[in-house]
């Protein structure tokens, strides 16, 4: 029996996992993909939101102005990419001064330092390609970006070493209370028995609380479509670019991403599928009207992919965290966990992970293990630290991904970790290896081979992310002999 | 602690040993450099011809078929032969202005060659699905057909059963072949535009000897499945080339093949900070193949796409004695003309013409038209002056236009100031 199941193995059910393993306990992650942050925590902006937007007094407010001041230090304690270059909320009249003071407002409510509001001069000043048009704009310099899938693998990582089990391509069916006052988890391939239950299932985390509480809560699945352009010497905005918020959410941005990307996105549609993580045409051309606004000499040129994610919006809009109302003992959540969900998502795992303890009566592990922080990325290694590494180990001279500049020894070792990758997208959310350019086009049967070597897999096995997903249908032969089976 | 890392002086460095590499070395060694390095990232030399297992290369140069491994043997024998130095498992991260080339491999670790003369033959990689915007899922089965004919040619694996191929791409329609050959049911070539980009000869060897249809004027317009691709819906193009709503036509396949443009992989010529062609996303070189950056040299693949590695092999050849002579003291200082793009014309190769002194060799004008044309006319002018017209039964932007300026054209264009390459259906003045 568990001490404490979650439900989720996206970035807050990580979060919860990694601060929970600091206690006594036996404790598992339960998610239906193949690996983690495998649905919206992979599918985002990737921004650690100051806190200026979320209205004061909600939990949207407080969690994210109290994540988003844990993630320097967090992020640093894993080695994982965080970068805080600022950001600018644009108006681009007059009438929208209101809405840019109003967000001065709640940033002062909400505890964010730093907030002001600039004009615009100093806006083309810090940001030449911002559309002269500009008017005024909100400029919170404490505004963040990480690296989600990323921070989520780091955090599982973290748990896994101090001894949470990760149980993936496992679909929860359901969830019930037992007679001995416990929980009972029935997965696709086995059950299992918990002393509480953490429901932190995204889009998921509805049906989930519906199925243990008469209080019904109703999410909207929210979809927001994305362009990614490549890594140049010039990028076009050293900050994010929001536009004025909408009832949707914060607008359409232009972002760089840690990595030096540039990403324009996204949309809010609602839709009725949660699953449905499609682009659109429709979608995609709204995005790149949309940034014209902000860009106006918009290059997409470069374009990597497109891609989409979905929030799940809590109707009422807020977060719902803490114990599940009206479920019996044992029973807690993070529902409703849309934007600024990643940057809250160190905040949610500390106060979830302290209270479920709490219920349970566990005490803090004396022997856990801090996080080892991922090594530097060769990439982003000076020529005597690649030839250091090289010293250590020769897989480092081995290019894999030429775009991306990731090395057999990175691959191997993302393979190798604790919540090691299993499949062609499990190595790149960790490594980046076929996440340029020519998007796996020259690596990926390289990465495939190295994925064999490592787990024994073979070649037909290997999936891009688990399930059906598999790369390869048979041999040549198996292949020719099936469309003629009369020959030999 | 700083580790330092001793360079290594070198006449002559070549990145990359395809069938450019290798044509640039031989020649380099041939015009009587000594010290050569040709740095290769992957394990074998022979570039993508390795996988290129089909026959149709070297009928211009060796006037017999070969297959691309075949074509690359002999090049590679050739080299071996004339002990030429091939590393091979060694990628060069960077390139700088001073010639300062950084490598890293398994065998040797990180290297820095510091180089006389450089030539740049990188080739090209393949345009990716991400880089179309194409809605849909992103589920697994969509590769590009060089993925694919990787898998299937080097690994011995099918990527699918049922397939559809976008683009009509050479590499597109020859994988048409491959897999309906290999037991797979090829259900149909899609093109964006009126006319396929591949060669003619593929069309008819490749599709329509396997009866596969070549829709024109067609594109995916979704692509459906969660974990593996199910489906893919396919509609008819305007003028513009946008989707016309009706005339969606779906089919049920396991897998999509991308073959929708190769684009030269210039990172490491960019981050040297040569100057780049817009119109071939390659260098600006001259008619020596030198770059803006004296003692820079690119050919092949990575300067503009051929359809022909013949001719990747031939641009390749002067690249390679032009960098030696750089290297040996040569230095190209002939007054610059700058070869244009006039109407119907676009990629042209080399963007400046320099006139040497003395008796100038001829040069190959190289560029592609911007539509199909009937009985078309290539006109060279220099400052409006008629150099040279030539009339051809049809053009199309998939076959590369081959023209070469004999030294009495070039004797026309001594003084000019510009040169400009035209494709029209009116016969010039």
């Amino acid at each position: 029996m568990y001490d404490a199941i979650i439900i989720g193995a996206g970035v807050v059910g990580c979060a919860v996992a990694q601060h929970l393993a600091k206690y006594n306990g036996k404790f598992a992650v339960i998610d239906r993909m193949e690996d983690v942050a495998d649905g919206a925590s992979k599918a985002n902006s990737g921004i650690v939101h100051a806190g200026f937007d979320a209205h004061p007094g909600t939990e949207k407010a407080r969690m994210n102005v109290k994540g988003a001041q844990m993630y320097p230090e967090l992020a640093a304690s894993m080695g994982v990419p965080y970068s805080q270059p600022g950001a600018l909320v644009l108006a681009f009249s007059e009438s929208d001064r209101p809405t840019i003071e109003n967000l001065l407002a709640q940033s002062v409510a909400n505890g964010v330092p730093g907030c002001r509001i600039l004009e615009k001069d100093e806006i083309l000043k810090m940001e030449p390609n911002t559309n002269p048009e500009v008017v005024c704009a909100l400029y919170a310099p404490t505004s963040g970006l990480v690296s989600p899938y990323e921070m989520t693998c780091a955090l599982a990582d973290s748990a896994c070493e101090n001894g949470t089990d990760f149980i993936l391509s496992n679909p929860v069916l359901e969830v019930k209370p037992t007679a001995d006052g416990n929980w009972m988890v029935l997965c696709e391939h086995d059950e299992y028995k918990t002393r509480a239950v953490i429901n932190c299932a995204g889009n998921g985390s509805g049906v989930i609380h519906n199925m243990i509480s008469p209080k019904k809560v109703r999410l909207i699945a929210r979809r927001g479509q994305y362009y990614l352009l490549d890594h140049t010497e010039d990028m076009p905005f050293k900050m994010t670019m929001f536009q004025c918020p909408t009832k949707m959410g914060k607008g359409v941005l232009v972002s760089p991403t840690t990595h030096g990307n540039t990403l324009l996105g996204p949309t809010a549609e609602d839709i009725d599928n949660n699953n449905d993580v499609s682009t659109t045409a429709d979608g995609l051309a709204d995005i790149l009207k949309a940034v014209k606004l902000t860009w106006p000499g918009m290059n997409t040129r470069n374009t990597i992919t497109t891609f989409s994610g979905i929030r799940a919006h809590e109707e009422n809009g807020d977060f719902v965290i803490g114990k599940t109302e009206g479920a019996p003992e044992g029973a807690f959540e993070a529902v409703g966990v849309e934007s600024p969900g990643l940057s809250s998502a160190p905040a949610i795992g500390q106060e979830l992970g302290d209270t479920v303890a709490a219920f349970l009566g566990l005490d803090k592990k004396t022997d856990w293990k801090a996080p080892t922080p991922l090594p530097k990325s060769f990439r982003n290694m000076t020529n005597e630290e690649r030839a250091e590494a090289y010293a250590q180990n020769k897989e480092y001279g081995a290019l894999v991904c030429r775009c991306e500049q990731v090395t057999e020894a990175e691959i191997r070792a993302a393979i190798r970790r604790p919540v090691g990758a299993r499949s062609i997208d499990g190595v790149k959310r960790r490594t980046r290896a076929g996440m340029g350019r020519c998007q796996g086009g020259f690596c990926s049967p390289r990465v495939l081979e190295i994925l064999c070597e490592e787990t024994g897999m073979n070649p037909t096995e290997v999936t891009k992310c688990g399930g059906a997903s598999r790369l390869l249908v048979g041999t040549l032969h198996q292949i020719a002999k099936e469309a003629r089976p009369d020959e030999n | 602690m700083k580790t330092e890392i001793a360079p290594i002086f070198v006449d002559v460095l070549i990145v990359g040993a395809g069938p450019a590499g290798l044509a640039a070395a031989i020649s380099a060694k041939n015009a009587g450099v000594e010290s050569l390095i040709v740095l290769e990232r992957e394990q074998n030399a022979g570039g993508i011809l390795r996988q290129c297992i089909h026959n149709g290369f070297g009928l211009h140069r060796f006037k017999e078929e070969l297959t691309g491994p075949e074509y690359a043997q002999r090049d590679i024998n050739t080299a071996k032969e004339m002990g030429i130095d091939i590393r091979t498992g060694v990628t060069v991260l960077s390139v700088t202005k001073d010639k300062e080339v950084t490598a890293i491999s398994r065998e040797y670790g990180l290297q820095i060659f510091k180089a006389k003369s450089v030539v740049l033959a990188m080739g090209c990689r393949e345009r990716p699905r991400g880089a179309l915007a194409t809605p849909g899922t992103r589920c697994a089965g969509i590769y590009s057909a060089g993925t694919a004919q990787k898998f299937v040619n080097l690994e011995g694996f099918m990527p699918g059963r049922r397939v559809v191929i976008l683009g009509s791409g050479d590499i597109g329609l020859i994988m048409a072949r491959r897999m309906t050959l290999q037991g797979a049911k090829v259900l149909a070539c899609v093109e964006l535009m009126p006319y396929s980009s591949g060669l003619n000869r593929n069309i008819v060897q490749c599709l329509q000897d396997y009866n596969i249809p070549l829709y024109l004027s067609h594109t995916v317009v979704d692509i459906q499945g969660k974990e593996r691709l199910t489906g893919v819906t396919v509609a008819k193009v305007d003028e513009n080339r946008r989707p016309i709503p009706g005339t969606e036509i779906q089919f049920d396949c396991d897998t999509l093949l991308l073959s929708v443009g190769l684009i030269p992989e210039n990172e490491l010529t960019i981050g040297a900070g040569v100057d780049m062609c817009r119109t071939t996303n390659g260098a600006v070189v001259d008619d020596c193949l030198q770059t803006s950056i004296p003692g820079i040299f690119a050919c092949g693949n990575v300067l503009h796409v051929h359809d022909l590695v013949d001719f990747v092999s031939e641009e390749s050849t002067k690249a390679g004695k032009a960098a030696a002579e750089f290297a040996m003291g040569t230095v190209y200082t002939g007054r610059a003309i700058n070869v244009k793009e006039g109407a119907g014309a676009m990629g042209v190769v080399p963007q400046i013409i320099r006139m040497n002194e003395g008796e100038h060799a001829p040069v190959n004008v190289m560029f592609r038209p911007r539509a199909v044309m009937q009985n078309p006319y290539i006109v060279i002018r220099a400052d409006g002056k008629l150099v040279m017209s030539k009339k051809q039964m049809i053009c199309a932007p998939g076959e590369m236009i081959n023209v070469t300026l004999k030294p009495e054209h070039l004797a026309m264009m001594q003084d000019a100031a510009e040169v400009e390459v035209s494709v029209t259906t009116e016969k010039p003045e």
